[in-house]
């Protein structure tokens, strides 16, 4: 009996120091970064564009790209993956075709973030003579989150009651007006709840747009989006590999680093909000 | 209102998931502005029957119909038959209450809204209409902006009532409206239903003989797909034609 008791609490202590585990290297990483480079953090290193080679000054441009970049992909990828999913899960007749969609959605979630570098630059960049620029960009990174929008969206609708759905057929409401006005709400919190880790994803990742869409320095604002941006993870990635001037780019490295943890914890932040906002409003 | 004429007719119905056979050969009328029950033991075909009248098995993948099915004449599986005009004309209330996660007021406008209906003195009016048609108007009119999931499960269900009628269908059939309802609302609904007779057309599936015995004017006893009997709810009970139906009605088995 006592061995019982033994064996179930040596098993708590192995749940509760796997999820410490998780705590202390989130917040070790944390730690570390803002240590280091929350010091730099100022107005005008969030104002004003780099000078001096990139050793002085802010990164206003790589923020602005970033955003925008981010927002693209979004753009891209919500309508994009939300009418996927309705299709897949609502409209398509199960089947082979359908299966073989899925499995081409889940290989999209796989393939590497470089892969999709290199079909952005093939296709918008050269292809569709897009050039390096914020389209292109963001069109790429549309496609990367798409696999995750898709699947978040499909799992929400699966979970909007049938009875939902029956209870408005039977009024003699069409199935475009059902989906529309009583699963798509319905489904929307859930929806966003997977777009958030899309977004992290468009506004943390590096390769697909070192070749379709982020430039090496430009202190100029873009003004269509067909112009270069700078962006945040590329910025940190210059400064840490190719400049010639790198451990003087240390500080500015670690304050780039920041901001982006921050505005991926930001927009996260606001699309809890939005989503327990809405889950409030429903009140079921 | 006090002809009885046939309002649906159902001729040799067959009807099949995959390749089982849920209903063999049903043929049965309903009569305008009478309350028919349909009942049976668990898995008999009853709900399948049902769900026929206003097609929502065609929500069900891999399922097949044989015979026809007329209402007012006109075969509702007739390859030029839009089944959204069906069920505008054929309302259906489910088992367990479900209404829509909004205020109560939307919930019935929901539907007639999307037909057409616009303005605010309408929608008003008819909420009312259809409220009191399905007695929670004196409950409910001062919440009408409430959310219809603070209602109570008895209340919860005659809101979908009201949501039916908001569509002025001509029947309304009743998938075991009561089963999930305590004593207390379950009278309520069957004294509503003995009030909408009225004006409607109402069949009801249900597990309780006692409530078929005691709303309803014609009854019809299904065993494994097939009609048994379908007589008058008073010969039914008290003498029935076929000694299966006697059997069930005195719980010999079922």
């Amino acid at each position: 009996m006592k061995w019982r008791y033994l064996k179930q609490n040596l098993f708590f202590l192995m749940v509760r120091l796997s999820a410490l585990t998780i705590a202390v290297a989130i917040g070790a990483f944390l730690f570390y970064i803002f240590y280091h480079g929350a010091g730099v953090i100022s107005w005008s290193f969030l104002t004003e564009p780099p000078r001096d080679a990139m050793t002085k000054g802010g990164i206003m441009p790589a923020i602005l790209g970033t955003f925008y970049l981010t927002l693209g992909a979004l753009v891209i990828a919500l309508p994009l993956g939300i009418t996927s999913a309705v299709y897949l899960s609502e409209y398509a007749k199960q089947g082979p075709v359908v299966r073989i969609i899925r499995i081409g959605v889940n290989c999209l979630a796989g393939v590497p973030s470089i892969v999709f570098g290199l079909f952005g630059l093939g296709l918008f960049v050269v292809f569709l003579q897009f050039g390096s620029s914020i389209a292109s960009g963001a069109l790429t990174l549309g496609f990367l989150i798409l696999p995750t929008v898709i699947g978040a969206s499909e799992e929400a609708l699966k979970a909007v009651p049938r009875t939902f759905r029956e209870a408005s057929l039977a009024l003699g409401v069409s199935k475009w007006q059902t989906i529309l006005r009583i699963v798509l709400p319905s489904a929307l919190p859930g929806i966003l709840t997977g777009s958030i880790l899309g977004i992290g994803r468009a506004a943390g990742e590096t390769a697909p747009i070192m070749f379709t869409a982020a430039a090496f320095f430009t202190p100029l604002l873009p003004k269509s989006i067909f112009d270069q941006v700078m962006a945040l993870p590329y910025h940190v990635y210059v400064l840490a590999t190719a400049g010639t001037h790198i451990e003087e780019t240390r500080p500015i490295q670690y304050g780039t680093i920041v901001v982006l943890v921050a505005l991926v914890l930001g927009i996260n932040l606001v699309a809890i909000v939005i989503r327990s906002w809405i889950r409030k409003k429903k009140r079921w | 209102m006090q002809d009885n004429s046939t309002i649906i007719q159902c001729q040799n119905v067959n009807f099949y998931y995959g390749n089982f056979r849920a209903l063999t050969d049903v043929t049965m009328d309903f009569e305008q502005n009478r309350v028919t029950a349909l009942i049976g033991p668990s898995g008999c075909g009853k709900s399948t029957l049902l769900r026929l009248l206003n097609r929502m098995n065609d929500l069900i993948d891999g399922t097949r119909v044989e015979g026809r099915i007329l209402f007012e004449g006109r075969d509702i599986y007739g390859n030029e038959v839009d089944p959204v005009e069906v069920r505008k004309r054929i309302g259906m209330v489910f088992q367990k209450p479900n209404p829509f996660p909004k205020s109560i007021f939307n919930n019935i406008t929901y539907g007639p809204r999307l037909t057409g209906l616009h303005r605010k003195s309408d929608l008003e009016a008819l909420v009312e209409r259809s409220l009191k048609q399905a007695s929670l108007w004196e409950e409910a009119k001062d919440i009408l902006g409430q959310s219809a999931m603070m209602l109570s499960g008895g209340q919860q269900q005659r809101l979908c009532i009201a949501r039916a009628l908001a569509m002025k269908p001509d029947i309304l059939l009743m998938d075991e409206p009561t089963s999930a309802l305590d004593p207390i609302s379950t009278a309520k609904i069957e004294e509503l239903i003995d009030e909408l007779k009225k004006q409607y057309t109402i069949i009801i599936v249900t597990h309780n003989m006692q409530q078929a015995a005691r709303v309803s004017d014609c009854t019809g006893f299904f065993y494994l797909g097939k009609l048994i009997e379908f007589n008058p709810t008073e010969k039914l009970f008290t003498n029935p034609d076929e000694k299966q139906t006697e059997d069930y009605i005195t719980g010999r088995f079922g």
